[in-house]
């Protein structure tokens, strides 16, 4: 079952450690894209693209760089939205300390569902981390301080280090932009890093790694809980943006949305990810009005997407410029 | 061109499209329907609710009378930031007036703060949450057709006191669940009758036989359904599989519409009792209402919920007239200080708090050889008056009345 | 007598209660098991087609007077017929890649076949009345059992062991299993293995279907009543073992059981406990109680 992980990955990723070219005017493009954005497309919409985009690259990380599908992602979005709206609601915690545990808290989950999990491969692998997620779910909806269906609303926004006023619309994206910026390039730096060869070695033939030397499973692990915590960043920034946290972002559904993203975007890809959340969001958005008719797109990309291009958008870009991107 | 010159030009477009909109906007009315049209609550909400909404601005005669009124409607997919994301773009970037219907009080909560905090205007026609009125009050929105207190209330005194005194939960493992069990236990304990039991089972269970099978042992005289949608339904229809109707315990429903009724037949849904607000067969003005609204909503006939949306618009529409402005909190007040009167609802009030108050109906499903025409589906046990059908205003807790 | 403050004599209620729900669950993962060990496709359709087979058996109603009995018959017929459109022009250029593909387009089909029919005939359901023949019940003393349900647990049990000797002691379920293991091999014996491969994939689907009559007049029939349904069956499957007949027939009814007595002592669980089991299980046998280790 692993023999085939590698056709996961759209443009095969390169060996080299230095940053090519193309990635660096691509990153160019994209960070001049989303500076002047706010000022011509709704910041709202942009700051939860943003965020699904930092998720989409979070789970990238796995299922590009290690194979691994996760089909549970949903908790760590979910865990950490609803860590960061108590602790600012409730404890009346600073957007920067809310951020941070509820970035911890989906760090923490990563850690102990990892730990579990990371011995499965394949489909058990999506399997478990499913089973994981459902039982997140459950305590969501059980526990009294996530207020079920209703979730925790009006979560104050508060002041960025004492100084930025986050409920300034304008303030907010940039504050989200930073953020998804950081993660962004970290999990960047996470790839193309001693540590990333590692693990496309595992990926591309585990057991020769292991004889290599490697501690696979360490190197999974930690990979793991890489993912779950760049994920969880994602879901406690967009419960700031919102102002709520709600058993949505817990739903399994939400795992099977950011799969969709990631396909859509390109797997493997560096951002690919981040086109395919903003697709992705832009059709929910835009589709809107057209009530049930929105699952039915869903479910017509996804299709035309495995039948037509499977690498996505920006792998079928990249390989089009016979470029990695 | 360099970098400056581009982001100073697209500066200058930013400004130059706004306050061009604004100046539309003065002489535009514009109306937002957000609701599920893709799941759960699509037929008792729905598209139906965008019909209704646009029949009151018609039937308003709004163009004649030199308003222009536009009504937008998106779908919020039972997801509360798709929903909060869709409300605050409407407010900000498309000059949206007044949000209507939103089902799911998750949504329904997040709309009401959003609301208060950019000032505009909301009718709330499908959320049940009775917070809307109380804890999480505010100046600039109205819960119009029912909440879960009324329905509560109305359900739990009536059926007490026809003997209906011991009664088994099967409850909605959802806060909305909770809300409904405790409000009726409440009710019913008050009135003399005994809780024998009570059973919390999570949302889109699709067999209750399990949970059927201890209704039965409790022997309680009535099962109340402290639940919604297709988990009411499923346990109805399972519940006359299992003889429950037959065996001498009724089921009370406490969250039922029109459409559920419908979606069960009367074979299975007969003997029902349950409150609602409003019922297309009660005279002439809701039969002629509900006549042109299903010609034109695909034969299903109005909701609750589409009729909270008509008299809602109508109403809002008065008050804007009369105040000549769309401000959203001042035109909530003149909402509140105008008498309501309307062909759905009749002549009415609404309180300080933003419960609209009207009469509400305790109805029971008749059975198949009762009904005479399609969608002759209600008998009308009793009407509950106004005053006494919805919480009384000091005990929501609603931080406006105290002022 | 009682077991934790409920009398025993309704536990054996509840018991027979979690056998009948144990039935859909073997019925529904039966199929998708029997998919999976040919086509290597994990078929998230199921959930839609069973919702469709309960469609189907309501035109047939509506529109041709032919009542339960035909539907039975002729439902999963025409929806078998479907899925082997999909198979053949689709599915079949997949086999080459991995499970996530074939994950992945069976699961768009279900959100573009639910969303269809969603916009159709609405969300809240239709009704679907109760052959006559089974309307009733018995009183067995501990509990009342209405006779369709007895009807359930009956024919899908019989159907269940069918299709297990049919492939497991049969010479075509001989050719079946061969296939599975090296289907070049079998080819070469003059086997056609591609449309035993399309067949096989029409019968998984007809079972969904079948399940989805049975169903309609017990439950709603209803756009939505396989969406969240298909994550519980393919944890059914995933427990039991990928690929396994036997394990997915077991394991179906043994959950319907578990299912059954958390409805009892722990309601609120009742939709989690599976969920539970499967992380347990996976842990101590990553691939499932019957499953062969990779």
């Amino acid at each position: 079952m692993t023999a085939t992980a590698n056709e996961y990955v759209g443009a095969a990723a390169p060996a080299e450690t230095g940053v090519p070219i193309p990635q660096v005017v691509a990153f160019g493009v994209m960070t001049t894209i989303l500076v002047a954005a706010p000022f011509l497309v709704y910041p709202v919409f942009l700051m939860k693209a943003l965020c699904f985009a930092l998720f989409a690259c979070a789970f990238n990380l796995l299922i590009g760089y290690v194979g691994l599908l996760s089909f549970g992602h949903a908790a760590f979005l979910g865990a950490a939205g609803y860590g960061a709206a108590h602790s600012a609601k409730a404890w009346g915690f600073p957007p920067e300390l809310a951020i941070l545990f509820g970035t911890a808290v989906a760090a923490a989950l990563g850690v102990v569902i990892g730990a579990l999990a990371i011995r499965s491969k394949g489909i058990y692998f999506a399997n478990i981390t499913l089973a994981f997620a459902q039982m997140v779910y459950f305590f969501s909806v059980q526990a009294g301080f996530t207020g079920g269906e209703d979730g925790i609303q009006s979560v104050p926004r508060g002041t960025l280090l004492g100084v930025l006023n986050l409920n300034e619309t304008l303030t907010l994206y940039f504050v989200v932009l930073a953020i998804f910026l950081a993660g962004f390039l970290l999990i960047y730096r996470a790839i193309h890093s001693p540590f990333g060869q590692v693990l496309k070695a595992i990926r591309e033939n585990e057991p020769r790694a292991v004889s290599l030397g490697y501690r696979a499973e360490r190197y999974k692990l930690l990979a793991f809980v890489l993912s779950a915590t760049f994920a969880g960043l994602a879901g406690a920034t967009k419960a700031l943006v919102f102002q709520l946290a709600s058993l949505t972002d817990v739903h399994w559904t939400m795992s099977g949305e950011v799969v969709l993203m990631t396909l859509l975007g390109g797997l493997g890809t560096v951002f690919g990810p981040v086109v395919g959340a903003f697709i992705v969001m832009a059709l929910e958005n835009y589709l809107s009005q057209l009530g049930a008719w929105v699952t039915v797109v869903q479910g017509v990309i996804f299709v035309v997407c495995v039948l037509t291009f499977r690498r996505g958008v920006i792998g079928e870009l990249g390989n089009l410029l016979r470029k990695s991107l | 061109m360099t970098i400056a010159r581009i982001v100073a030009l697209i500066g200058v477009l930013a400004l130059a499209s706004s306050p061009a909109r604004a100046q539309i906007s003065d002489g535009v009315v514009k109306i937002g329907v957000l609701n599920d049209q893709s799941s759960l609550y699509a037929d008792l909400a729905g598209q139906g609710s965008v019909v209704a909404a646009r029949m009151a601005v018609e039937d308003y005669g709004a163009a004649a009378k030199g308003l222009k009124v536009e009504i937008v409607f998106a779908d919020h997919q039972n997801k509360a930031d798709v929903g909060s994301q869709l409300a605050r773009q409407w407010y900000d970037a498309e000059k949206v007036d007044l949000i209507l219907d939103v089902p799911n009080s998750g949504v329904a909560l997040a709309v009401n703060q959003i609301t208060r905090d950019k000032g505009k205007a909301f009718i709330v026609s499908s959320a049940a949450s009775s917070d809307l009125t109380g804890k999480a009050c505010s100046p600039n929105t109205i819960h119009w057709t029912y909440d879960t207190w009324a329905l509560a209330n109305g359900t739990g005194n009536a059926v007490v006191k026809t003997g209906g005194d011991t009664w088994f939960f099967m409850t909605a493992d959802y806060a909305f669940g909770h809300a409904l069990e405790r409000d009726v236990e409440a009710v019913v304990l008050k009135n003399g009758g005994k809780v024998l039991g009570k059973v919390r089972h999570p949302l889109n269970t699709q067999d209750f036989s399990s949970f059927l099978l201890q209704a039965q042992a409790s022997k309680a005289k009535i099962i109340g359904l402290a639940n919604a949608g297709g988990d009411t339904t499923n346990a109805i229809k399972q519940g006359a599989e299992f003889g429950i109707v037959k065996g001498g315990q009724k089921f009370a429903g406490l969250l039922v519409f029109l459409t559920d009724v419908h979606a069960l037949g009367l074979e299975k849904a007969q003997g029902l009792t349950f409150t609602e607000t409003f019922y297309w067969d009660l005279n002439e003005k809701t039969r002629a209402f509900a006549k042109r609204f299903a010609e034109r909503n695909r034969g299903i006939h109005p909701t609750m919920i589409h009729a909270g949306v008509y008299a809602g618009t109508l109403h809002y529409l008065k008050a804007v007239e009369a105040l000549k402005s769309d401000e959203g909190a001042k035109v909530i007040a003149k909402m509140k200080e105008l008498p309501t009167d309307d062909p759905l609802f009749g002549k009415g009030t609404i309180r300080v708090d933003g419960r609209k108050i009207h009469p509400a109906y305790l109805v029971e499903v008749k059975k198949p050889a009762e009904s005479k025409y399609p969608w002759d589906y209600y008998k009308i046990q009793a009407t509950i008056p106004a005053e006494q059908a919805f919480r009384p205003l000091d005990q929501g807790g609603c931080e406006l009345v105290k002022k | 007598m009682t077991i934790l403050g409920v009398p025993t004599q309704a536990l054996f209620g509840q018991l027979l209660i979690g056998l009948i729900n144990g039935a859909f669950y073997a019925l529904l993962s039966l199929g998708l098991s029997v998919i999976f060990g040919l086509l290597n496709i994990i078929n998230f359709t199921h959930g839609a087609q069973y919702m469709m087979g309960a469609f189907v058996a309501y035109f047939l109603l509506q529109w041709a007077g032919l009542g339960y009995w035909w539907a039975l018959l002729i439902a999963p017929v025409v929806v078998g017929i479907t899925g082997i459109v999909l198979e053949r022009t689709m599915l079949k250029r997949l086999y080459q890649l991995d499970h996530l593909y074939g994950l992945l387009l069976t699961f768009g089909f279900a959100l573009i076949i639910q969303g269809l029919f969603r916009h159709e005939y609405g969300s809240s359901g239709l009704p679907y009345s109760m052959p006559r023949e089974l309307a009733g019940g018995q009183n067995l003393g501990f509990m009342f059992l209405p006779n369709y349900r007895a009807w359930v647990i009956v024919f899908s049990l019989a159907v269940c062991l069918t299709t297990w000797y049919v492939i497991e002691r049969t010479r075509l379920g001989s050719y079946l299993r061969a296939a599975t293991e090296n289907p070049a091999l079998v080819q070469a014996f003059g086997i056609n293995v591609p449309r035993m491969i399309t067949l096989t994939y029409g019968f998984g689907v007809g079972l969904a279907a079948l399940a989805g009559v049975l169903a309609a007049p017990i439950y709603q029939v209803n756009p939505l009543m396989g969406a969240d349904l298909i994550i519980v069956v393919f944890a059914v499957v995933v427990i039991g073992g990928l690929g396994s007949i036997m394990g997915s027939i077991v394991t179906g009814f043994a959950l319907g059981v578990v299912e059954g007595f958390t409805k009892v002592f722990y309601p609120e669980a009742s939709n989690t406990v599976i969920f539970v089991i499967m992380a347990l299980v996976l842990l101590v046998r990553p691939s499932g109680l019957f499953g062969r280790a990779s």
